[in-house]
């Protein structure tokens, strides 16, 4: 049967014949309809070692193989250029999405495919190819035999190559019933330095070896892992809290400063943050191949687009309420719906998808425990630097002089010479500017929706009252202890609990320290 | 010559009675939020009811009479929808109701339903534990969506399992039937662990922390998500920032569908896993024809399609065939004509109301792509009936929901032989 199919195939495509490197019942299982089925044609690809064949698996792991609908072509779709390469004929088409069916894969599929491209990787010319195919073996099943992984360490040039080598060799052996007790020592050895969760698991079963060295030596590694696990676990947990600080910071930093020094309960605060991720997504939008560029450009841009907002605000509706919280609360609150539902029925109420440059994501491995999320660590920065300059403008500049003379005594620095009410734009234009860099940084981490500043504004205010009202430092440091508190609680009680915990501990400092942290002291305290 | 005359005096008549005439039209009353949190999902079920009673005009109504549609707002209100649902049955007196999204709202309307003798389509996959006279469920109950992705996972080698859900009643429900099933199935309570957050979570750092901890004990762990809404992007995010794919602990969702995917970035979420009934990717001729139809009438090719739309596409589609075979709305006759009866679903495959008023569907489960689409990666050889009362849970396995004579009993319990009765 087999042999009748493939006299069949060559005799009725001759031009195809030369480079047919699947038969047609791997073909026919490319072409069904059921996923589980590509497992058959994987079988003999795998096989395969035309060039062909490995093109075919890349585009099977990145789903750009289509498959005609009619006539059962397959072609390997290209999104940038828009055109389909056939895979049997290799002739290129224009491409039209209608016709086209994509050949899918499973998650099981895909990793059995990058670890079959892994293991040709690994003799890659290209060190830095090598090196991270080298790598990644210790994470995923191993599809290299122990002779072949031996003789590429052997050849290896690399230095780190041969570690990552070294240590699937290490994995290797422990796996190994059969292996020599010396052997298994040094394999507890090397993997007492490896950080992967696999290298413990193994561990673990040697610890139960019947050799009594080698079970003491992987005991001990393992005690030995469990301290630095516990260490970096710590730490981590330590990170989390910072980042969590310095989302809350961003934040209430710009209410630190409307409120804060202003005086002025502005509730439409968490749309200012809401509007600053919104400019994120529409300057993504129109720099589509560049979400990195379209992210750092969004800093300046929101900062203009909610500084603006904050400067119509102020001038149109809160100027006329300064003195009377209440009527502000409300107004503000009002203009909150308002900027909320603009959002809803000029752009959508369904969330926007905003990109995540390649810097943003990812891990930073510090070590085979400890791994940092990039994006956190970024955002951290962009706060300590939005707070430095926040803190360089209200202390070294002119504004940052008037601004204060104008909140400590608003008659005396208007008799001398200071133009109060603009003093009070700028100021409210500057707060409302920080809530939209705030929420440049929040673009990355959550959904931009109009709901977004909703969730935020409580915490915000949270932040501000604990810190001391009028002080930036408290706002920095009240927000980072929030943080800190909440995420040391959050494992032990669960995230609910971890809430409920922090406002009833909020409310009982309030009742000791009611200004604050840092509350204000001297002659602008007097209220 | 005289007949003639006769069709011109009909039709006079027909235009003079324009008013006579709409009254005499058959109301159907739309029950979704419009306003509110909810509106997010729910517009979208308004929009596809008003979609398919237009349809069912231009084809020549129903009993020679048109459909009119009610729409009315419960603006994300429970208690709003029970008024709501009041003002429908008993003031315009509508036909047939299709609505509610959130199992509260549910549970809010449902007294109203029984007590004016109404009849609701409940479109969206529930906890189940429940089965009433007046309600047809369109959506799945736990059997048809939780049970077989768990069996799933068990089937891709999935020994640990995190079990992470926003905390309302549809996650709580959820989850216990899972921890039943899964420790019918041989898996240790150490080898499970069980998060609630409260509703738009958005910190989840530590929380994924401690799942990679968690899966890191060289069996095989996946997560199962009932965590609804808003907080599921920052979830995703997150798991994708911490280096958590697919591969390494896959999750897997009931509350997201390719609605909710249209928010998020999906490129780092390839390979996640969804349950469901329907998938917009599913390549079946009705589907494609829906799809071109919504398309059409949202005047926007890029709005998705997602399950719940198609329950109620379903749930339409019965209650005409019900109506047409009693040849009245009275909900009474409906009612009886409706069980046993069978729609095409929009996969290529049939829906019957079971006595219980539960359909039949079948379950897909799908992997995210890079297109915010789901890939099939698996699915049931054919339809499973809906059950009603859990049989994993002590409380209710004793429990059978039967609207058919002589039973006609919600929650009839077949040890004590009475209906009612609590099953210990």
């Amino acid at each position: 049967m087999l042999f009748f199919a493939l006299q069949f195939s060559t005799a009725v495509v001759p031009a195809a014949a030369e480079g047919l490197f699947l038969s047609p019942e791997a073909l026919a299982a490319l072409r069904s309809s059921k996923v589980a089925d590509r497992d058959r044609a994987l079988d003999e690809l795998a096989a395969a070692s035309a060039p062909e064949a490995l093109d075919m698996l890349r585009a099977l792991a990145a789903g750009s193989l289509h498959m005609d609908r009619e006539s059962g072509e397959l072609f390997v779709l290209d999104d940038k250029t828009g055109t389909a390469r056939g895979v049997l004929d290799g002739e290129v088409r224009p491409a039209d999405g209608g016709g086209l069916r994509r050949v899918g894969t499973n998650t099981a599929q895909r990793d059995r495919i990058l670890s079959i491209l892994g293991a040709r990787l690994l003799s890659h010319p290209d060190p830095v190819r090598r090196r991270a195919a080298a790598a990644a073996l210790t994470d995923g099943p191993m599809t290299v035999d122990r002779t072949q992984l031996e003789a590429l360490r052997d050849r290896e040039t690399d230095e780190e190559t041969r570690e990552s080598l070294d240590m699937a060799l290490a994995l290797m052996t422990a796996q190994d019933a059969a292996a020599a007790p010396q052997s298994l020592l040094k394999s507890v050895e090397l993997l007492r330095a490896s950080g992967s969760p696999r290298a413990k698991t193994v561990l673990e079963s040697l610890a139960a070896n019947p050799d009594r060295a080698v079970a003491v030596a992987a005991a001990e590694a393992l005690e030995h892992k469990r301290i630095v696990s516990d260490w970096a676990a710590m730490l981590e947990t330590m990170f989390f809290g910072l980042s969590l600080g310095s989302v809350l910071i961003l934040t209430s930093i710009g209410l630190a400063i409307t409120f804060g020094v202003m005086g002025v309960i502005n509730m439409a605060h968490g749309e200012l943050v809401m509007l600053g991720a919104y400019t994120v997504w529409g300057l993504q939008q129109l720099l589509p191949s560049q979400p990195g560029t379209a992210l750092l450009l969004s800093v300046p841009a929101a900062f203009l687009v909610s500084g603006g907002v904050g400067v119509v605000l102020e001038r149109g509706v809160i100027r006329h309420l300064y003195g009377r919280p209440l009527e502000t609360l409300l107004a503000t609150f009002g203009i909150s719906l308002i900027l909320q539902q603009a959002v809803r029925t000029l752009i959508s109420p369904q969330n926007r998808a905003v990109g995540i440059p390649d810097f943003m994501s990812g891990l930073w491995r510090i070590s085979g425990e400890l791994s940092l999320t990039c994006n956190r660590i970024y955002i951290l920065c962009f706060c300590l630097a939005v707070f430095a300059l926040i803190y360089a403008i209200m202390h070294k500049t002119r504004l940052g002089l008037e601004v204060r003379a104008v909140t400590q005594n608003r008659a005396i620095a208007k008799a001398l010479g200071v133009n109060a009410s603009r003093v009070d734009a700028l100021t409210f234009a500057l707060g409302s500017g920080v809530a939209g860099m705030a929420g440049v940084a929040l673009s990355q981490l959550t959904n931009v929706g109009p709901n977004l500043g909703q969730s935020y504004i409580v915490d915000s205010f949270m932040v501000v009252v604990f810190g001391g009202v009028g002080n930036l430092w408290g706002t920095l440091s009240g927000g980072l202890i929030l943080g800190l508190v909440n995420k040391i609680l959050e494992p032990a009680s669960g995230a609910m609990l971890a809430k409920i915990i922090i406002l009833a501990g909020l409310i009982l400092f309030m009742q000791a320290r009611p200004r604050g942290l840092f509350p204000q002291r001297g002659r602008a305290a007097e209220d | 010559m005289f007949k003639k005359i006769s069709l011109f005096f009909l039709a006079g008549l027909f235009l003079l009675s324009g008013r006579v005439q709409a009254e005499e039209a058959i109301k159907v009353g739309i029950l979704h939020s419009l306003s509110g949190t909810m509106a997010i999902s729910e517009t979208t079920l308004k929009d596809v009811m008003l979609m398919l009673i237009e349809e069912q005009n231009k084809k020549g109504g129903l009993l020679g009479k048109k459909l009119e549609a009610v729409v009315v707002d419960p603006a994300s209100d429970w208690p709003l929808f029970a008024e709501r649902a009041k003002e429908l049955l008993t003031s315009q007196k509508v036909a047939a109701v299709f609505g509610c999204w959130t199992s509260v709202s549910r549970k809010s309307v449902l007294p109203v339903f029984e007590k004016e003798n109404g009849l609701l389509f409940y479109p969206v996959q529930y906890e189940g534990e429940e089965s009433s006279r007046n309600v047809i469920y369109t959506g799945a109950a736990p059997n048809q969506q939780s049970i077989p992705a768990v069996d799933y996972l068990l089937n891709l080698g999935v020994k640990r399992f995190v079990l992470a859900g926003t905390d309302y009643v549809f996650p709580r429900t959820a989850n216990k039937i899972l921890e039943a099933y899964l420790i019918s199935k041989g898996v240790a309570k150490a080898d499970m662990m069980i998060n609630y957050t409260p509703f738009g979570h958005s910190d989840w750092q530590s929380i994924i922390a401690e799942v990679k901890k968690f899966g890191s004990t060289g069996k095989k762990t996946a997560i199962i998500s009932t965590i609804n809404g808003d907080a599921n992007v920052p979830f995703y995010k997150e798991l994708a920032n911490q280096g958590v794919t697919a591969s390494t602990i896959p999750v897997m969702a009931f509350s997201v569908g390719e609605e909710e995917l249209s928010g998020i970035d999906t490129k780092p979420l390839v390979g996640h896993l969804a349950a469901w009934n329907y998938f917009q990717s599913i390549d079946s001729p009705a589907n494609t024809d829906f799809i071109k139809k919504w398309h059409a009438f949202t005047k926007n090719s890029k709005r998705v399609t997602n399950d719940p739309m198609e329950a109620h596409y379903i749930g339409f589609n019965l209650w005409v065939k019900a109506v047409e075979k009693a040849k009245s709305t009275k909900v009474d006759d409906v009612l009886k004509a409706i069980v046993g009866l069978s729609a095409p679903n929009l996969t290529g495959g049939t829906a019957t109301v079971l006595p219980n008023h539960h359909i039949t569907k079948p379950v897909y489960i799908g992997e995210i792509q890079k297109d915010g689409q789901f890939q099939v990666v698996w699915e049931t050889p054919k339809e499973v009936p809906g059950d009603a009362w859990s049989d994993y849970l002590p409380e209710s396995k004793n429990l059978e929901a039967d609207w058919t004579a002589p039973i006609n009993c919600g929650n009839y319990n077949t040890v004590t032989k009475k209906c009612g009765g609590a099953a210990k």
